[in-house]
């Protein structure tokens, strides 16, 4: 039998437990999960890149700043599927591991703690986002709509953006007991954020009091990224702070997290 | 009846033999125990001790304290004022490593109806740095203790509350704990699937398992407990074996009278001298004597016509009646 020294061991890298819960649950979901983040991209660039773009490139015989519309919009969608991406996965799953499930309460009888539960929740995050951004990338480049490889540089881009995202939301989920209010995230942040964050057109096109509301969203920074990275017209300066935005989006959302998770966990 | 049955084999393999060195004091050890809320005082300064290999209760009604009690020896719940001792250890500095120990039976389920049965203890087992062979192993016996066997595979969800209740006592033994919180381990269970939780907690206590459950039926308590405490409004009122309870704080026999509508209004003194001490429940009156039958006779001496009466023995809810005025369940 195992010895006492054994048995009082804490669980090493608990934040790897929790990450393993999603794992399990992912084998048996991720056929369907990977065939909606095949189909999404391809209906996206195919309506809006190519039919909306052919009457924009009609119009602009320059195009959009200086590039076809298809090459201008595809990584600008790439940044706000993250978003999207990132928005679901901090927030109903948040509430099924405290409210509906209560698997956070059941990790935190063992010997994980809420802090644990939040990076685990976060790389989980990471994984999704990598998977889904993957395969959209891969149909960018399907399309024709960036340069291999070149352009691969916008998938870890893509990632920090919705990491940004996931991070403050999955701290505010923390806080709530029912999902009423997630609904109204989806509708008037997470939408108007797809719309207006330079996604389908320069956010120089905005009235210019908008402008600055643009800026100090996460998904402003993100598409300044992976369309720079897939057209290959990243600076220096602009990439170092749009970079700082995003990571400190991800600091106070994880530090925020800390507080909501263990007050949620433990009391 | 199958449930009763006893099985020769040993699924779990034999907890009690893992019963760590000489028994050195108490396993749990809570002095002036406070949990305050805001406002609200959820335990009030509580004292108790656990010692190896005891099923220890709390039995009280909803709002005493219990459940902030045990989240409290679960290292889930941080304590307002007060010493606690968790195996030889503090909860305050040393949660994980005392969680690492404990098998915990939350009031409500928290199985994770996306995953299987067995996968619901394979992670469960991982949350606790065990092996994935280990993991399997455990699953394979404790579902067999547990007679969910046959539902390895099957969905959680569907599962009636009885198998989810022993679903979530095998998941509380993956880790092969010196100590099990089991908190209201039957409730809302049917009488059938509660003897048969009873008979599965009875073999692990066999077997040396420390159990401290909370409880708010006084036969779950005398079933399982070796000793309990009540609580009532935040407090312990009271402490002692279940026999010892009964003998200090009621009769040997307890006397219900039910008489006809409005007829218990009027009484108004009329039983005062056939006994000890005499309750009056909404719907009928208690009379604590050592002699049921001669109590009974004597009633009926001095002409009062009940509609039904029994003569039973004490029990802990007399205890809790006699401790607090108010009957367990309202």
């Amino acid at each position: 039998m195992t010895s006492t020294t054994a048995r009082s061991r804490v669980t090493r890298w608990p934040a790897l437990r929790v990450y393993e819960h999603h794992l399990l649950v992912y084998r048996r979901t991720y056929r369907g999960s990977l065939f909606i983040s095949f189909l999404s991209p391809v209906l996206f660039l195919f309506a809006m890149g190519l039919g909306l773009g052919t009457l924009v490139d009609a119009n602009n015989p320059q195009g959009v700043q200086g590039i076809s519309y298809l090459v201008f919009l595809a990584p600008g969608l790439l940044a706000a599927t993250a978003m999207q991406t990132a928005a679901f996965e901090s927030t109903y799953p948040i509430m099924a591991g405290m409210v509906w499930m209560k698997t956070f309460d059941a990790m935190v009888t063992t010997p994980i703690e809420p802090r644990s539960v939040v990076f685990g929740q976060l790389a989980w995050a990471a994984t999704r986002l990598t998977l889904v951004c993957s395969v959209f990338l891969l149909v960018i480049f399907l399309f024709g709509a960036a340069t291999f490889p070149s352009a691969l540089l916008a998938l870890p881009f893509a990632v920090l953006t919705g990491l940004a995202f996931a991070a403050p939301i999955q701290a505010f989920a923390a806080t709530q007991k029912n999902d009423t209010v997630f609904n109204a995230i989806f509708r008037f942040g997470i939408t108007p954020l797809f719309i207006f964050s330079g996604t389908f057109f320069p956010i120089e096109r905005l009235p210019i009091f908008l402008q600055p509301i643009a800026w100090v969203t996460p998904l402003f920074h993100g598409v300044a990224l992976t369309r720079g990275a897939a057209l290959g017209t990243l600076e220096v300066t602009s990439t170092l702070i749009h970079l700082g935005v995003l990571l400190a989006f991800v600091a106070v959302g994880v530090i925020a997290s800390f507080v909501t998770f263990r007050r949620r966990l433990v009391r | 009846m199958r449930l009763v049955s006893h099985v020769t084999t040993d699924p779990t393999s034999s907890p009690s033999s893992r019963k760590s060195g000489p028994s050195t004091g108490p396993l749990i050890s809570a002095r002036g125990l406070t949990k305050r809320f805001g406002d609200f005082t959820a335990v009030d300064g509580i004292d108790f001790d656990v010692a190896p290999g005891e099923a220890f209760g709390f039995l009280g009604p909803n709002g005493a304290g219990k459940t902030s009690t045990m989240r409290m020896i679960g290292c889930v719940s941080p304590r307002t004022e007060g010493t606690l001792e968790v195996l030889g250890l503090d909860p305050k500095t040393d949660g994980p490593a005392i969680r690492g120990r404990l098998g915990v039976i939350p009031q409500q389920d928290t199985l994770d109806t996306e995953l299987t049965v067995q996968e619901n203890l394979w992670i469960y087992a991982r949350y606790f740095d065990l092996s994935y062979k280990v993991a399997k192993e455990r699953t394979t016996e404790l579902l067999e203790f547990v007679q969910l066997q046959d539902r390895a595979k099957a969905e959680v969800e569907p599962l009636s509350g009885g198998m989810k209740r022993r679903l979530t006592i095998a998941r509380g033994l993956i880790n092969e704990p010196d100590l099990l919180l089991l908190d209201e381990p039957t409730t809302g269970l049917d009488p059938q699937a509660r003897h048969l939780l009873w008979d599965r907690l009875y073999r692990l206590k066999q077997r040396g398992v420390t159990l401290v459950l909370t409880t708010h039926y006084m036969d779950e308590a005398e079933q399982l407990c070796d000793r309990l405490v009540v609580m009532d409004k935040a407090k312990i009122v009271a402490e002692g074996s279940p026999r010892q309870l009964i003998d200090q704080h009621a009769t040997k026999e307890v006397l219900e009278l039910r008489f006809p509508v409005g007829v218990q209004e009027t009484l108004d003194g009329q039983l005062d001298g056939l006994a000890d001490r005499v309750e009056q429940l909404p719907d009928r009156m208690l009379l604590y004597t050592p002699d049921g039958d001669a109590t009974a006779v004597a009633v009926h001496e001095r002409g009062l016509k009940p509609e039904s009466v029994l003569v039973r023995r004490s029990t802990l809810e007399d205890v809790f009646l006699r401790l607090t005025g108010r009957t367990l369940i309202e």
